[in-house]
């Protein structure tokens, strides 16, 4: 069974290896993005797919991660090693931040102080635009120079660049989610009470978690930022979000490889759509409710449904 | 040193006073029961000493410490567990502690998920989880709770095969069941200490009796 799990992982992965060699180069963008997005999708699953934490503002980290390196790769310096930790930086010290709030509530009452949270980054991002240009955002933002054979602002070796942290987004998230840490996780998704009283201390299990997500959101912002060249207050709003959770939901919660698959889905999507009506919130709006009707356990639990094999 | 000892306990949920002035103690080893009629104060009294409600007033004092402003997972740490009245398993997760399992006949099931075991079993398996963490203090709410005859028996055959380094308060509706297994009896009654003492004891007390066979205003 572990082999075969195994086996199936490097196929994946050799399959993404290939395939920039027979895709356009603006399918490898495509490609590329719906990785980065994967990335935001497995952080936000951490939360609501593990530790029953349903976040309606996960884009706050994210956005705050792509503006912090926008900003300091247009106005400090266009430095990779400075830039990037900045940003996963600022990601984790804000969700460190918000997760003293938002998880003094449960339930929905979480789901509402996460996404008023995270409105209030959009309304600073909206307002201050001597910083951060409003609402046009922050245009060119370079890519990052590094001492490669192949410059990453080519489409093939940033998508190979983005496919490294990808990797290892996956396996450090695989490895958190099935350590004793990741079970109690489990635990106290399924009842917290009776964890309390097996001698956990939830809450701070759930902060931790909280914190990891911002972390793991804050790659995927950071990343963006650099592959889009641009970073708008849109990246920071609850439409965003909701599409994050939609990612997890569409792909199934609390299975890591689902969330990355619904995020390829949704990307492809949007971009198939966008391109004949303007009413994509509209669809999204639609998926979620076609979702949670025939797949309420998200892609991975259709296929686990026709191979037969037990929930995990 | 006693296990357990609950000092001058109230408690009120708004105008409602749930508890007052509650007094218990229970030595190591001991096996203590705590009967009463619906809304005697039984389950609020478990969740006062695991934490999950702090006091309005009074002391409870765990192996001597005094916990009343611990947190429930500090009072787990410190040796403490329950079972819930209400099954709040985990529905989705299997039976995962095989070894300790073997030991209780339910080996065969342990990949089984939680929810799809019968009632009996899951009543079982809460006990289980409960003593996995070898606890000093066990209590245990009802656990008999909704069983069949048959399921009440094996429980109860469990429960009294639990080892005797276990101190271990039960609340039981059911007073045969309860003064099956355990020494001692403590009668709660809205709220209040109404009898305690030896089983012989409270099933010859007059005033016990009336509580359970509603004669007290007949």
């Amino acid at each position: 069974m572990k082999t075969r799990i195994a086996m199936r992982c490097v196929a994946a992965l050799v399959v993404l290896i290939a395939l920039p060699a027979v895709l356009s180069s603006y399918q490898v963008g495509l490609l590329t993005k719906m990785l980065i997005f994967g990335i935001f999708a497995m952080s936000l699953d951490l939360l609501l797919g593990y530790a029953g934490l349903p976040s309606l503002g996960h884009a706050a980290y994210f956005g705050v991660a792509a503006y912090t390196v926008g900003l300091l790769s247009l106005r400090v310096a266009n430095n990779f090693w400075l830039d990037f930790p900045a940003g996963l930086a600022v990601a984790t010290g804000v969700s460190a931040l918000f997760g003293l709030f938002a998880l003094r509530a449960r339930g929905s009452y979480f789901l509402m102080i996460t996404l008023a949270l995270g409105q209030v980054l959009w309304g600073i991002a909206f307002g201050w635009r001597s910083l951060t240009g409003g609402d046009d955002g922050l245009p060119s933002v370079p890519r990052p120079r590094l001492p490669l054979p192949w410059p990453l602002t080519d489409g093939g070796p940033f998508y190979y660049f983005v496919l490294a942290f990808f990797v290892i987004s996956i396996l450090a998230l695989s490895v958190i989610v099935r350590s004793p840490f990741g079970r109690a996780l489990v635990g106290i998704r399924e009842s917290e009470r009776r964890m309390e009283v097996l001698g956990y201390d939830v809450w701070r299990y759930k902060y931790v978690a909280f914190v990891l997500a911002g972390l793991f959101a804050g790659v995927a912002g950071n990343l963006f930022v650099y592959f889009n060249g641009f970073v708008s207050p849109s990246y920071l709003n609850i439409v965003f979000s909701a599409a994050a959770l939609l990612m997890v939901i569409l792909g199934g919660a609390g299975t890591l490889v689902g969330p990355a698959l619904g995020a390829a889905v949704i990307v492809f999507l949007e971009n198939m759509i966008s391109a004949y009506m303007e009413r994509w919130v509209l669809v999204l709006g639609v998926i979620y409710v076609l979702v949670t009707l025939f797949a309420p356990s998200g892609l991975v639990g259709l296929v686990r449904q026709r191979l037969g094999s037990h929930p995990a | 040193m006693m296990a357990l000892q609950v000092e001058q306990l109230s408690h009120s949920f708004g105008g409602l006073l749930a508890l007052s002035d509650v007094n218990l103690a229970v030595a190591p080893g001991e096996r203590l029961a705590i009967i009463g009629p619906n809304g005697a104060g039984k389950t609020t009294l478990f969740n006062i000493v695991t934490g999950i409600f702090r006091p309005s007033a009074g002391r409870i004092r765990l192996l001597g410490q005094d916990v009343t402003r611990l947190p429930p997972h500090r009072r787990a740490q410190l040796g403490l567990a329950r079972t819930f009245q209400i099954t709040t398993l985990f529905p989705r997760l299997t039976v995962l502690d095989s070894v300790l399992l073997a030991e209780w006949g339910l080996a065969d099931r342990c990949h089984a998920v939680t929810g799809r075991l019968s009632y009996g079993e899951q009543r079982q398996v809460e006990l289980i989880l409960a003593l996995a963490g070898a606890p000093k203090v066990l209590l245990l709410d009802e656990p008999t709770a909704g069983l069949s005859p048959a399921e009440t028996a094996s429980v109860a055959e469990m429960i009294r095969r639990f080892s005797r380094d276990t101190t271990i308060l039960l609340i039981e509706h059911d007073m045969d069941v309860a003064l099956e297994l355990v020494d001692r009896v403590t009668v709660l009654f809205q709220g209040r200490v109404l009898a305690e003492g030896s089983k012989e004891k409270i099933r010859s007390d007059p005033e016990v009796a009336a509580i359970y066979l509603g004669t007290d205003d007949a």
